[in-house]
């Protein structure tokens, strides 16, 4: 369907909802990479004017995708929630913006038409919110997931420890692990990224981890961040997996272009609920996202990149995760070209995924050929906290010393703790306090805990060979 | 010691971790210490400096001059002509932004290449190997790394004709497979400046495609990573190479389909499966 737009004496004109959507997005690099961004500043707002008067009905008429062609918008199309969406299906885009805002949009409301939102509804009215609405609503969203803790409770930020090494040397990620675990970080999963990805490398990474958590009676998860077909042969090997790890994206073209499928996803998550190795919870997946995935496997539609991340999260939801975490700033400057545009992915991200009931933590990161640093992180990590993110990473020192790019560290997550007032998940916390580690106001002990103490002696005294 | 602390002024406000030792086992940057919850001053500049020196590596435009003069001074590179090229991405702005400017030639660089062809046309056809200097995304990478590198290779090359070399500026990875292309050589190696890491601004890459063309793919090329004297050694990498140039030439392939099985006799050295934390 064709849209217009008169302003003045000028009529402007949109060949279909996706191209409305594509101009009507804030300035980002990928965007322009694509050919879909707005050809000057004016024609931006003139989207966004258009963009408030569609209603919310057109999104379930007008698929972007065609529903015949992908399976993400049949997923979408097919698990639409007509009696949840009653209550909002009488608004354009424009007025579910106030409506968000209003005080009629309380935690309770906002969970009740949950199901009746779809990826591109939110992505739209995304784009004609200020930071500050993205902030205000995401607040209002409370996302509670749990497997061995409980992630999302209002007035908690938990932390993915990320003890990466490019040698996957079992020693490396032990010293890593323990430096994360000394400055309380670690609750929402310890997890790996392989630096040889494949079954023999994932499973002794995921018994090192489980022997850890064991000894220590860490009341966390574990996953090693391996492609879903990996880790479910590493199940089938009877290997301790806590949570199954994949990238998503928001068509079925980039999903395939990463080797997998909703059926895969559905075979993975059933093989994990049948190890039972929750104890307060049964959310045993773990979703990656991030802006620009859909363009660089050229699978996009010519859709822009924040709808294309939103309807991953379509994918996302069908599998009741413990975690989804927007990889923000890792793609590099040819689709997030600044701070100021990661920071604007990053809120979006956060906010569309948490109206659509996903629990969203953020990889608030950069890397060095960015133009961004770590003032902009310290402003993303801040708006983020404020906003009610699940989770963020922590790194030694915001060093990924194999990924190569810099995240959030672990004094980065104790920094908001201190100024938000964050706690750690119940659990956990009180595992802290338990431990020595961490008290009360989020004051670190300054003596070396009892338990890993015993461990740190137990090394050799000059510089081993091990 | 404890009236210090109670009127706020401890002999020293920053906590220092006992843990650190542990850096024995990784480059991580672990046991940084702790003002309250923040990072001690000198944790804060030494990032800073890494960064900085990261940045730099990416912005500093390469020295064309300089790299020329090296290569021209230097005994073990046997290389008469030099060309100088751009892409199509006229500035770093638009490079960082436009990877598919970085991977096409710019039209007065393709009329050098062109030229070369047309005026050498009784060698044409019979280079073997085309060597293309791409700055990419580390200037600094290339202009330390890529003399000492081809002094360790290009003698175990002695049995390949080697097409003039070419210096691509605001190039991608891509852009060699137009350069071997117009030179009409069989095989192009690409030795590119590659995304810096916060320790590591002065990586080099190394690509090797077999006949190529404008529009290949990735999974076209094979790629030797991190060469640099505290990453993969020159005499590794260069041997590595050898070997893939040599079995592509035999083979008349190179990506997915030619392994690099120089490794194969590497016994794995990590230290078995128990750690310190569990031991």
């Amino acid at each position: 369907m064709k849209y217009s737009y008169t302003a003045g004496t000028r009529t402007w004109h949109f060949n279909d909802l996706a191209e409305v959507m594509a101009r009507a997005t804030p300035a980002r690099s990928g965007d322009r990479l694509a050919g879909v961004i707005a050809r000057s500043a004016e024609e931006r707002v003139i989207a966004q004017m258009t963009l408030a008067e569609v209603p919310l009905k057109q999104f379930l008429n007008e698929a972007l995708v065609p529903y015949e062609e992908d399976e993400v918008t049949r997923l979408i199309m097919d698990d639409h929630d007509a009696q949840a969406f009653s209550a909002i299906s009488h608004l354009t885009v424009g007025d579910f913006r106030n409506w968000l805002l209003s005080d009629m949009a309380t935690p309770e409301v906002l969970e009740g038409v949950r199901a009746g939102i779809t990826p591109e509804m939110a992505a739209a009215v995304s784009k004609i919110m200020r930071n500050q609405d993205l902030i205000l609503v995401a607040k209002k969203c409370h996302i509670k997931t749990a497997f061995r803790n409980t992630i999302g409770l209002p007035g908690h930020l938990s932390t993915r420890l990320q003890p990466n090494h490019p040698t996957d040397d079992v020693n490396g990620i032990a010293a890593s692990i323990l430096d994360g675990l000394l400055y309380g970080n670690g609750d929402a999963v310890i997890g790996i990224n392989p630096a040889t990805d494949n079954v023999a490398q994932a499973i002794k990474l995921m018994k090192l981890m489980d022997e850890v958590i064991s000894k220590y009676e860490i009341p966390t998860q574990s996953c090693v961040l391996t492609h879903v077909t990996n880790t479910i042969e590493c199940i089938e090997a009877g290997a301790p997996v806590d949570l199954v790890f994949q990238s998503i994206g928001g068509t079925e073209a980039t999903n395939s272009s990463f080797g997998f499928n909703i059926a895969t996803l559905a075979e993975a998550q059933d093989a994990a609920l049948s190890l039972k190795r929750g104890t307060v919870g049964n959310n045993v997946m773990y979703f990656e996202t991030g802006q620009g995935s859909a363009l660089s496997a050229n699978a996009h539609h010519g859709l822009d990149q924040q709808t294309c991340e939103v309807r991953a999260y379509a994918v996302a939801r069908k599998f009741s995760p413990l975690l989804v975490n927007t990889v923000v700033g890792f793609i590099g400057p040819e689709y997030l070209f600044d701070g100021k545009e990661i920071i604007r992915a990053g809120l979006e991200d956060h906010f569309c995924a948490k109206l659509l009931g996903l629990p969203m933590g953020c990889d608030v990161c950069y890397t060095n050929h960015a133009e961004a640093d770590q003032n902009d992180m310290d402003n993303l990590l801040t708006l983020l906290g404020v906003a009610g993110c699940s989770f963020v990473m922590g790194i030694p020192g915001s060093d990924d010393i194999m990924l190569n790019y810099q995240t959030t560290s672990f004094h980065d997550a104790l920094y908001a703790r201190r100024v938000l007032g964050s706690q750690p998940a119940p659990e956990f916390a009180h595992w802290l306090a338990k431990m020595q580690i961490m008290g009360d106001a989020f004051v670190l002990n300054d003596a070396l805990p009892d338990a890993f103490a015993r461990s740190l002696n137990s090394l050799p005294p000059a510089s081993g060979q091990h | 010691m404890m009236k210090n602390k109670s009127t706020g002024f401890a002999d020293n406000p920053v906590v220092e971790n006992p843990w650190r030792r542990l850096r024995e086992f990784t480059d991580a940057r672990i046991g940084l210490g702790r003002a309250g919850v923040s990072l001690p001053t000198n944790e804060l500049l030494e990032f800073q400096l890494s960064h900085a020196r990261a940045r730099d590596a990416v912005h500093f435009p390469l020295d064309f001059e300089g790299l020329v003069s090296a290569i021209e001074s230097s005994a073990g590179i046997p290389v008469t002509d030099i060309h100088r090229l751009q892409s199509r991405a006229d500035d770093r702005m638009t490079y960082l932004q436009r990877p598919d400017l970085g991977r096409r030639l710019h039209s007065h660089s393709r009329e050098i290449l062109q030229h070369d062809l047309a005026t050498k046309g009784e060698v044409a056809g019979e280079y073997d190997l085309s060597i293309a200097v791409v700055d990419g995304l580390s200037s600094l990478a290339v202009q330390q790394n890529v003399v000492p590198f081809l002094e360790t290779l290009l003698p175990q090359l002695n049995d390949f004709s080697l097409a003039p070399l070419c210096v691509v500026e605001q190039g991608r990875v891509a852009v060699g497979d137009e350069v071997g292309e117009l030179l009409n050589a069989r095989c192009v190696m690409v030795l590119i400046g590659e995304r810096p890491g916060l320790s590591s601004p002065d990586s080099l890459g190394l690509y090797l495609t077999y006949q190529p063309h404008v529009g290949l793919t990735d999974a076209a090329r094979n790629c030797i990573s991190n060469i640099r004297p505290a990453g993969l050694s020159y005499v590794e990498a260069a041997r590595r190479a050898a070997y893939l140039l040599n079995e592509s030439r035999r083979l008349r392939l190179s990506g997915v389909n030619l392994k690099d099985r120089t490794q194969d006799d590497v016994v794995e050295t990590v230290s078995g499966n128990k750690n310190f934390l569990i031991s």
